[in-house]
């Protein structure tokens, strides 16, 4: 994979300044969240230090604004802009932690269907086929209400992140395992494939070690666009109701909270998360559009 | 022929494993036993209840029993309603497949000639913008784009209602919200807000298939026999590009009902997809069950019909070669 970065990354790269663009909100987005204590100027979920006399502000450049709160406050005076780095941080942490969790399942079934052919190969794919039927969106969202009917509710709502992460990443690896299977197939028949065998390597050297690396290309390019994909799915879970609880809201649950003040003229409280939640997603996106035309130039 | 009916086997197999799953779910999630009775019901009443529900039986044969009434259009009845589930969905699906069928047709209609258009010129400016666009499409989260809809069309500018399904008519026995005025006013948000993921996908699939069937060698040729750009593209290149996006297309349909749920909750539209929230919200797990063996259903149904299709498209497969 590494080979791919030709001499010619940073002249494509500097010719195509939306790319860099999108690479830079995503890098802020990044350090902004995750660092979200300090960079936040107030701290929204924690009762003490919020003050419902500050409710349903405006933003600041809006007349009867309070210079404090950048972005206005909600209902219950909460900061809109601190309450946005913390849901971002959510929304990144499940995003990524969620295809990661797709990739490792995706690659081992692909890599196991591609290497060993045969029954293997017929048995792994057709469950993947069988998922692939349903939408991830549906599979998330069906797999977080059977949880959500069979465990307790203060368990359900104390590992919501992590069923969150569990139900996203399940309901997504099914489209790695068919690219890492599809190239698999390709590289098992090459020459070096057949070198480490005649030379008796052990079949899960041949497979980590050696084939591994020559499929990561496509694999990169499907994580990026599956981190935009992750992150919307969690959205919306949030937004209808069955992913972060109301006391640790993402981004989707803050859409929720503010789309339920949309008739009373409160529009800051919606737009401003949606916009952080839109950017995110169209510069994962639009990075990961490049990453694959870089990759294979004939798309371009 | 041998093509259909292997896909039709394949179908049944498929069928019968999404029925599996969604009696496991019955089988595992909560105990229907504990549901029915009341805190005073004896050991021995419970034991009768469950042996007369017949839920001793082997798994197996409860299974069995499962796709049978399945297959009869039994899913049992709702916990929540006390309502016949079949019936219920009987109810509700009108009003989804009235959104699906609206917003399906709309992004057809724009995606192909859009797309037919990106690719063929595509370092244009029109293109470009297009393509910007369509990058939006597909990056919103629909939920959010019919929470913006609604705030512009209905809270700032107020013409269009934001909620509800509208006055339904009757026309040539069909009961639908599309036969109104009010009807229609009311469908346009929820329809624009599904559509526009759909084409957003659909029109980039065909933009990348025109790119590559463009590059080939019989196309240069095509060039060089003189013939006119009208009969190159849509005479050769476009036939090329269309296997794929038959394919894309008959999985979009399911992926359709899977958004409509969102979409429903936004815009409040008695479908559906509200029915599955208020079954996940109660733990309907009857509801939840019949729900995911009918989108299983569709998604089946509409790639045999993409089967077919092939077979119309596709020489190849006509003559055995694949």
């Amino acid at each position: 994979m590494f080979d791919r970065i030709r001499s010619d990354f940073w002249y494509e790269l500097l010719n195509s300044p939306v790319t860099i663009v999108s690479a830079i909100i995503i890098v802020l987005m990044i350090i902004g969240c995750t660092f979200a204590p300090i960079f936040a100027p107030h701290t929204p979920f924690d009762p003490a230090t919020i003050s419902i006399m500050d409710n349903n502000m405006p933003p600041a450049w809006v007349d009867g604004a309070d210079h404090r709160f950048l972005l206005g406050t909600d209902l219950q005076g909460r900061d809109v802009l601190s309450a946005m780095l913390y849901g971002g941080r959510i929304s990144l942490l499940v995003g990524i932690g969620a295809v990661a969790l797709s990739v490792v399942i995706g690659m081992a079934v692909g890599l196991l269907a591609g290497y060993f052919g045969g029954m293997t190969d017929a048995v792994l794919m057709r469950i993947a086929e069988i998922q692939f039927a349903f939408p991830p969106i549906l599979i998330a969202l069906l797999f977080n209400g059977i949880l959500k009917a069979s465990l307790p509710a203060d368990v359900f709502a104390q590992a919501a992140v992590p069923i969150m992460i569990l139900a996203i990443g399940l309901a997504g690896w099914v489209q790695f395992a068919r690219i890492v299977r599809a190239s698999t197939l390709v590289q098992r028949n090459q020459d070096y494939v057949t070198a480490c065998r005649a030379i008796g390597l052990p079949t899960l050297t041949i497979i980590a070690r050696h084939i591994t690396p020559n499929i990561l290309g496509p694999v990169l390019v499907l994580a990026m666009l599956q981190i935009a994909v992750a992150i919307v799915t969690e959205a919306t879970l949030s937004f209808l109701g069955l992913g972060t609880p109301l006391t640790e809201p993402s981004l989707g649950a803050l859409i929720q909270i503010g789309s339920q003040y949309l008739f009373s003229g409160i529009w800051w409280v919606v737009i401003f998360p949606g916009i952080m939640l839109l950017l995110m997603v169209v510069a994962f996106n639009l990075v990961a559009d490049w990453v694959r035309d870089y990759l294979n130039p004939r798309l371009r | 022929m041998y093509f259909l009916l292997a896909r039709l086997f394949q179908a049944t197999v498929v069928m019968l494993c999404v029925a599996l799953v969604g009696f496991l779910v019955f089988q595992f999630v909560g105990d229907p036993v504990l549901s029915l009775v009341g805190q005073e019901t004896t050991v021995e009443d419970r034991e009768a209840l469950r042996e007369s529900l017949g839920l001793n039986d082997p798994i197996l044969v409860q299974y069995a029993r499962y796709v049978m009434n399945a297959v009869q259009g039994d899913f049992g009845i709702s916990y929540s309603f006390n309502r016949d589930v079949s019936e219920m969905i009987a109810d509700r699906l009108p009003a989804t497949v009235e959104l699906v069928l609206l917003s399906g047709v709309f992004s057809l209609l724009l995606a192909i000639p859009a797309g037919i258009y990106t690719g063929i010129r595509r370092k244009g400016g029109i293109a470009q913008t297009i393509m910007t666009i369509s990058i939006i499409g597909v990056s919103i989260p629909s939920f959010l784009l019919g929470i913006l809809l609604i705030l512009v069309f209905s809270v700032w500018l107020n013409w269009l209602p934001s909620f509800g399904r509208g006055d339904l008519a009757t026309v040539f026995g069909l009961r639908s919200s599309l036969f109104t005025w009010n009807g229609l006013s009311h469908a346009l948000m929820p329809a624009a807000v599904l559509c526009l993921f759909q084409l957003g996908v659909i029109l980039r699939l065909i933009r990348a298939e025109m790119l590559e069937v463009l590059r080939t060698d019989y196309i240069r040729f095509a060039w060089a026999r003189g013939l006119p750009g009208k009969r190159v593209y849509f005479g050769h290149a476009l036939k090329n590009t269309l296997v794929p996006v038959v394919t894309a297309v008959g999985l979009q349909l399911s992926s359709l009902f899977a958004f409509s749920i969102i979409t429903e909750l936004v815009f409040q539209w008695p479908g559906m997809g509200s029915l599955l929230l208020h079954a996940i919200g109660q733990s309907d797990i009857p509801l939840l069950a019949a729900y995911l063996i009918f989108v299983g259903l569709v998604f089946t149904i509409s790639n045999l019909i993409v089967d077919g299709v092939y077979v119309l498209i596709d020489p190849r497969i006509r003559h055995g070669a694949l």
